[in-house]
């Protein structure tokens, strides 16, 4: 029974193919492949059916499966082009199947439409489990990527470093943020750190109270903590919500912040001499020999 | 402007979403930076108290169209377990989970009108708006 339906399958696979085709180029009419080139929708096509009817010809899922979707996934092509492909294929072969005999009771129905069940579904599986491998790989890798540019630490001077901040600090990013600020404050030996929220979209109370918190911690390790790059607007909503940073230091800017760590750790940029008075008061002192 | 959109609030990136949204329709409004910074801070702690405080619930903006005047309608509802003594949520410094205890006085300093209806065990809906000026 499995191996006459398979047979009929595969005999008449031309007529299915282009039943199949028909079906799935009235598809593209109206959704989402219409910007697709027709070449390219063509040769796709022509690929994804060559790719079901040799998996169906072996009796499991061939390497070329996993290569074809590979591609579409980086072409990024939409998972619903292959679905829909395939729950057409299911139509058409039934349909095409049932037409073939002349006698059809309900239980040949049934062993039909688990035989084409057991050749599509598999497909359908693996397409979208490669699908949403990729998608959870990639969603993995930034996730990692963003927890790399989450807080660094950078030390600029002996005795003063940085911490830019930038995004939105959610719940796990705070820990991260304090952690690695202690952590830093200890390893670099640092008496000022400057905090610097420039970057950060919005300071509601819970980023307030992260960062109160995170400058408490600071102040307990014995270093001293500057918020700096505190905007116009910010500075007005942190006002209207009642917020009290008074307890440390804050400035505009990162430049004025950093003026500030200098002055608390006993030091000032000075200009360098003046290289042109140099020179003439050399030529003045030579004139006058 | 009349159109109402909504962001179901269920994981803490959510607040992030209703933030941007709200951001982006009050800048189609017409806000400025200042307001529009207010607006995102009022979406932050409203969305934040929603995962906090019960779990699951949505935020939604509305753009007001007066004769004379336009303005932003920001309603935060939820089926939590309501507020037990609302006076006592409004007091600065009030907080049950180790917060600043600012958010909701903050919002109402921050919006032009705020409105607050809670019953226990069926939920809290928070009305607020911002005119434009």
């Amino acid at each position: 029974m499995d191996e006459r339906l398979k047979n009929i399958v595969l005999e008449h696979s031309d007529d299915i193919v282009k039943m199949w085709l028909e079906e799935v180029n009235a598809h593209k009419k109206n959704d989402y492949t219409s910007t697709i080139s027709d070449e390219m929708f063509e040769s796709t096509n022509r690929e994804f059916v060559n790719v079901i009817f040799s998996s169906i010809e072996k009796q499991g899922l061939s390497s070329d499966l996993d290569n074809f979707s590979e591609r579409l996934i980086n072409l990024g092509w939409p998972l619903s082009y292959l679905t829909d492909g395939m729950q057409i294929f299911r139509r058409v072969v039934t349909d095409y199947i049932l037409k073939q005999s002349d006698k059809i009771d309900s239980d040949y129905f049934s062993k039909v439409l688990r035989q084409v069940d057991g050749w599509v579904d598999p497909i359908i599986n693996r397409l979208v489990n490669e699908y949403s491998g990729s998608w959870e790989h990639i969603v993995s890798l930034q996730r990692v990527a963003l927890q790399e540019l989450s807080a660094p630490l950078i030390p600029v001077m002996e005795n003063i470093t940085i911490m830019p901040l930038i995004g939105t600090i959610d719940t796990e990013r705070a820990k991260l943020i304090m952690e690695n600020l202690l952590d830093g404050v200890i390893k670099h030996n640092a008496e000022v750190v400057l905090i610097d929220i420039t970057g950060v979209p919005v300071v509601d109370t819970m980023v307030a109270h992260h960062i109160i918190q995170a400058a408490e911690a600071v102040r307990l390790v014995g270093s001293r903590c500057i918020l700096v790059g505190i905007r116009p607007e910010i500075a007005q909503t942190i006002v209207n919500l009642g917020i009290d940073l008074g307890k440390f230091p804050t400035k505009s800017s990162l430049r004025k912040g950093f003026q500030t760590a200098l002055e608390l750790t006993n030091r000032r940029i000075e200009d360098v001499q003046n290289n042109d008075e140099d020179i003439e008061q050399l030529i003045d002192s030579l004139d006058r020999e | 402007m009349d159109f109402q959109s909504c962001v179901n609030i269920k994981k803490e990136w959510d607040i992030v979403g209703a933030r941007q949204l709200g951001r982006d329709i009050s800048r189609k409004i017409g806000f400025g930076t200042v307001d529009q910074a207010r607006i995102a801070t009022t979406i932050s702690e409203l969305a934040r108290n929603i995962y906090l405080y019960a779990g699951t619930g949505k935020v939604c903006f509305e753009a007001l169209e007066d004769m004379n005047k336009k303005g932003i309608r920001i309603v935060a509802t939820d089926d939590g377990p309501g507020i037990q003594d609302i006076s006592q949520v409004m007091e600065d410094g009030f907080t049950t989970s180790g917060g600043l205890g600012a958010g909701l006085p903050g919002v109402k300093r921050l919006m032009d009108s705020f409105d607050i209806v809670s019953t226990e065990e069926e939920g809290t809906e928070i009305s607020v708006v911002k005119w434009l000026r």
